[in-house]
């Protein structure tokens, strides 16, 4: 780096450095250097890099130079700080502290999240803090406070952390969207994106700067009327139609178009935000776990690995052991303790667990306390973990970003490698294990692309916005508009929402009378009373929990054996629907114990500990809740097209293929290998189209639909992130040789039709998918002021109004938020359909007598995975047939 | 989608108290002896109920109601039909009813008696809404009211909207349902909107000191699901 940079360091500042023993990096003095033009900036860079410092250094060098202000000025807020956990808002709050007080500069530091106290908030408004961090849910609160306005004006800079997670999800929609809203406020601030390397860094850097100039004058229903001091321009060359604020009808898109004016920044048609890459870091040390013994071929608990996991954590100081999902980290869990003859101090750490627990891991890890953590995703971010100096994965690492986020864990000094292990459970996870590895050696990125800003997140945010002040239609579309994900809103759309948040925006106007923001005489929008506000703020954010339940410990009563009273304590909360497929006696995995289930009393699992040594009888070791990435599994079916690549393969996994071979085929990369054989009265048919779990149960479910037209008898199917297996009682072979063009129809694009719409009409995925939806709109509270409503209720009231909503508007706008999300989401229909226009024309079709080798992993589903079925009557119809065998007993 | 083969069974039959009644896939009973239908629980007007607290629930639930009650009564075409309570979702409903609502709800009045049993949503109910109220009666043997009363005397009820949760194979299904000792009938809502209550739940218990049978309504047809078949939620 220059000296001329350098120079830009105070001297307070190059004096701390120096008595570090540090020098400032290059990346550090870019970022000081751009913020100094005005510019806002990408910063991509490895763990380690000194990312969270880079990023506050122009706040720190500005505010150590501002004037302290005579006593009792009021001094606006400085800079915002934005990450997607709070526990890591209150990490970097603490890391922060330590320069500032190093340096003595006189900056105050405050975070603002879910457990700030009243009382501090309210001061926080009334004299704000130099630098506040959040998260992006509280900044959509502090954007719907009526004093937004004023505690944002004087904001400099920006500071989004972990931008590449938080961009993912709906979160990254309500964030942009509050970006919008805050660069429209502060025309003069800045933004910083702080990301790990991402496929697409121009998409980050589209959402880090306004997508269009939006009128920067101040909220609408100001005296001074339309402000046009700012340099970016304004809202419509012809003035006099800003000011006249058209009607819903009347608007129309073609005289809101604004000019292309100069941006703020970028120019051109997407303005982006400068690019800072720190190179390098040291190539990973990453290995697969490879065993002498084999394999099983399904399976994701990695049993046979748990000695060498055992005996890596023994000789590493602090281990990070990472599953896929909550239950994989309570089997691991205990399997290392059932080997721990050592005594290490391994700890669990997962989501579902109480908070309290949760901390005292967290605690302990900081303090260098623990040996080992077997944790979930819960861990994915950056908190800072101290020490850690080997990294496990156990099970498959479904995508090649979240392998190396994980491996960047360890070992927070960016020159020196990271150590880490892949542990294949199965023998399919070797392939997906072997791809990640080359993934991870070519830096090979499969983050997902840009999305487009969902609609039931901008009704929320409109009626934040109305709750702020009253509001002008033009003006916030046009300011919507600026946020990346929402630049090609059509008119229509944001219309459809405006009109949701007032009335529902049902074709029959129904509702108008009790609207929610009306219209004013002079033409802005305003939230119609306080309590709609109120109900606002309970329901403000884009995280809708699958509900969960609290687990319980109850405890049986000696003198009436089977009643079990709840007087144990809490032990965490598991997915509700998890509860609900649950009867008395299973016995399950929890909290680092087996229990059983004992019922459900009131909003509580209720749950006694199972006798030593019992299994657990629910496996349900769901593959994971990440299916695996586009990315990833292409590059497993070009491993398992070419034979030469199979050399790179553990033995076992190249003898297991060469046997396929033999048997059946092996495909090559786009075709689409389908199995049939007989076997024990029915007829089975599998697939291996390596597109995610939630693509194949989508395929699985419109495969069954279609054998049921064709009189084939479809009994079920299994899924996992691979492949598909269907069981039918009608011969499916039979039926593909008599007609030669069978598989292709059973596998043709127009099952996204009208196969797709019927089964969307009763599919328990699509419900959960519109339940969500309809509370982030705000259809559906939370909850209400005084009155406890639990996430059941919820739950059916939804689908009941998804039912009706359905037949009679199926146009609606919460249904077409719901479509879209089904698209990328639990039903993952856009891969499917990905996936269905590359097979054209490719599927082998292979009638074996018994089954293959490939197919053997599928089938071994069978049982250990949900069989999926959306068909009530066929519940029914079972549970029936019961009761007429004990009336015949 | 035309191969779809639809084989609906739309009705079920029991017997309750010796009488032959007939469960219809709406939620609908009928009594061939009394030659009269059977609703209970429709909740009129239960989404323009939540609009007013600034939920706006699509408003066609009503109208959805109103489909399902004249497919029963238009396939039935009984002399007599008797809606058992709770008919609208507040007292204010009937005002709020649209035209359209309002003139399909004439329309399957027509040229039949209608009875309007009295609920707890709906305790009065205005004459503009057609038929007469009434706040208990008697059908032969069976008393008819809105909320079933435990003791010895058969009645056909509603207020509880029963549903039944069935798990097999970790799959699950809850439906509506009705729910019968013979004796006593409690009938599902017929409500686009209307909740349920678990048939496990406790309220149900002294009503049916001898068990009962759950007739479970699916999508094709109904189902009789023994009570051990059911689970809480």
């Amino acid at each position: 780096m220059s000296r001329i940079s350098a120079s830009l360091l105070p001297k307070t500042f190059r004096d701390w450095f120096k008595s570090r023993g540090w020098k400032p990096r290059a990346h550090q003095l870019d970022l000081l250097a751009k913020a100094g033009e005005g510019r806002s900036v990408l910063l991509v860079a490895p763990t380690g890099a000194g990312k969270t410092l880079a990023g506050f250094l122009p706040s720190l060098v500005e505010l150590s130079k501002r004037e302290g202000g005579a006593k009792g000025e009021k001094r606006g807020l400085h800079t915002l700080y934005i990450s997607p956990l709070k526990a890591l808002a209150t990490d970097v709050a603490r890391n922060l502290e330590a320069p500032v007080a190093e340096m003595g500069l006189p900056i105050r530091i405050e975070t603002r999240t879910g457990d700030t106290p009243s009382h501090k908030r309210a001061r926080q408004i009334e004299r704000p803090p130099d630098i506040l961090l959040t998260t992006p849910e509280q900044l959509a609160l502090l954007l719907a406070h009526a004093e937004a306005q004023e505690f944002f004006k004087d904001l400099r800079r920006v500071v989004l952390d972990e931008l590449h997670s938080l961009v993912t999800s709906k979160r990254g929609d309500l964030l942009s969207l509050g970006l919008a809203r805050l660069m429209t406020m502060a025309p003069q601030a800045t933004a910083v994106g702080l990301s790990a390397t991402v496929r697409q860094p121009d998409d980050l850097r589209r959402y880090l700067v306004p997508q269009r100039a939006v009128d920067s004058l101040p909220l609408a229903g100001r005296d001074e009327g339309w402000g046009s001091d700012s340099q970016s321009a304004v809202l419509q060359s012809d003035g006099a139609v800003a000011r006249t604020t058209p009607d819903l009808a009347e608007l129309s898109p073609s005289r809101t178009t604004p000019t292309p004016g100069p941006s703020p920044q970028g120019g051109g048609e997407t303005p982006m935000a400068d690019l800072v890459v720190v190179q390098g870091g040291a190539q990973p040390d990453i290995r697969m776990l490879e065993l002498d013994e084999r394999l099983p071929l399904a399976g994701h608990t990695a049993s046979l690995s748990m000695p060498s996991i055992y005996e890596l954590i023994r000789t590493h100081k602090t281990t990070l052991v990472f599953v896929n999902t909550r239950l994989q980290a309570e089997y691991t869990f205990q399997e290392l303790w059932k080997l721990n003859d050592d005594s290490l101090a391994i700890a669990l750490h997962h989501g579902s667990l109480d908070v309290s627990q949760r901390r005292r891991v967290e605690e302990a890890m900081a303090a260098g306390k623990l040996k080992a953590v077997v944790c979930t995703a819960t861990l994915d971010l950056g908190i800072d973990w101290g020490d850690v100096d080997l990294v496990v994965n156990v099970g498959a690492p479904k995508g090649a970003s979240r392998i190396m986020q994980r491996i960047g864990r360890s070992n927070h000094r960016m020159d020196e490698p990271s150590e880490a292990y892949l542990v294949p459970a199965n023998r399919f996870e070797i392939l997906e294990c072997r791809a990640a590895l080359d993934a991870v050696h070519e830096a090979a990125q499969d983050t997902p692309d840009a999305r487009i800003g969902a609609l039931d997140v901008l009704c929320q945010h409109i009626l934040g916005m109305a709750c702020a002040g009253p509001f002008d239609l033009a003006q916030l579309y046009e300011e919507v508009r600026s946020a990346a994900p929402y630049a090609d809103l059509p008119y229509e759309d944001f219309e459809a929402c405006v009109a949701f948040v007032a009335t529902g925006g049902y074709a029959l106007r129904a509702y108008e009378r009790f609207a929610k923001i009306v219209k004013g005489q002079d033409g802005l929008w305003r939230v119609r009373d306080a309590r709609i506000a109120q109900q606002y703020r309970l329901n403000v954010g884009t995280i809708v929990e699958s509900s969960m339940i609290k687990v319980r410990l109850g405890k049986s009563m000696r003198s009436r054996p089977g009643t079990v009273l709840p007087r144990g304590r809490i032990l965490g909360e598991i997915e509700e629907y998890f509860a609900e497929t649950l009867t008395p006696g299973d016995t399950f995995l929890f909290a680092g114990e087996v229990l059983r289930f004992e019922g459900i009393s009131e909003d509580e699992v209720l749950a006694t500990r199972a006798g030593a040594g019992t299994d657990p009888m629910i496996p349900s070791y769901e593959g994971g809740k990440f299916p695996l990435s586009t990315f990833l599994a292409a590059r497993v079916r070009e491993i398992l097209a070419d034979p030469f690549e199979w050399d790179r393969l553990p033995p076992q996994m190249t003898e297991w293929l060469l046997h396929q071979r033999r048997r059946s085929i092996v495909p090559g990369p786009r075709d689409l290998l389908v199995e049939t054989f007989p076997r024990a009265n029915r007829f089975y048919m599998t697939c291996f189209p390596f597109e995610g779990r939630l693509a194949h149960q989508t395929l699985g479910m419109l495969l069954t639909r279609r054998l049921e037209r064709a009189k084939l008898k479809p009994l079920g199917f299994v899924a996992n992130d691979y492949g598909i297996a269907v069981y039918a009682s009608g011969d499916i072979a039979g039926r593909a040789a008599r007609d030669p063009g069978f598989m292709d129809d059973l596998f043709s694009e127009d099952m996204l039709g009208d196969d797709l719409e019927d089964w969307l009409a009763e599919s328990s995925l699509m419900k959960r998918t519109f339940r969500q939806c309809a509370v982030i709109a705000g259809l559906i509270e939370r909850r209400f002021p005084g009155e406890k409503k639990t996430g059941r209720q919820v739950t059916i009231s939804t689908d009941l109004v998804y039912d009706v909503l359905r037949k009679h508007e199926p146009d609606h706008v919460l249904l077409r938020a719901a479509r879209a999300d089904a698209a990328t989401g639990l039903l993952d229909v856009r891969r499917l359909g990905m996936m269905l226009e590359r097979i054209r024309g490719r599927i082998i079709h292979k009638p074996l007598d018994r089954v293959s080798p490939l197919s053997v992993s599928v089938m071994l589903e069978i049982g250990r995975e949900r069989v999926y079925s959306d068909n009530a009557d066929e519940i029914l119809a079972e549970a029936e047939a019961a009761l007429l065998d004990e009336a015949l007993a | 989608m035309t191969a779809l083969r639809k084989n609906k069974q739309t009705t079920h039959e029991i017997e309750l108290k010796g009488q032959l009644a007939l469960l219809d896939l709406t939620g609908a009973m009928y009594l061939p002896a009394q030659d009269t239908l059977l609703v209970a629980d429709l909740h009129f007007e239960k989404g323009s109920s939540f609009a007013r607290r600034g939920m706006m629930l699509p408003p066609y639930d009503t109208r959805e109601i109103l489909l399902a009650l004249s497919d029963a009564v238009f396939r039935f075409n009984p002399k007599t039909v008797i809606a058992l309570g709770d008919s609208f979702h507040d007292i204010a409903g009937p005002d709020r009813l649209g035209d359209e609502e309002r003139a399909a709800l004439a329309d399957v009045q027509k040229s039949r008696e209608w009875i309007w049993v009295t609920g707890n949503h709906d305790r009065i109910l205005p004459d503009s809404i057609g038929g007469q109220v009434v706040e208990e009666m008697s059908l032969g043997s069976l008393t008819l009211r809105h909320e079933p009363m435990a003791g010895e005397q058969a009645e056909i009820a509603g207020h509880l909207h029963p549903v039944g949760k069935v798990v097999m194979r970790g799959r699950s299904t809850r439906r509506r349902c009705f729910l019968t000792d013979g004796s006593r009938c409690v009938m599902p809502a017929l409500g686009a909107y209307a909740g349920g209550l678990n048939a496990c739940d406790a309220a149900f218990k002294p009503l049916f000191s001898n068990g009962f049978t759950a007739h479970l309504i699916g999508t094709e047809r109904i189902f009789a699901i023994a009570k051990s078949m059911l689970c809480r939620d």
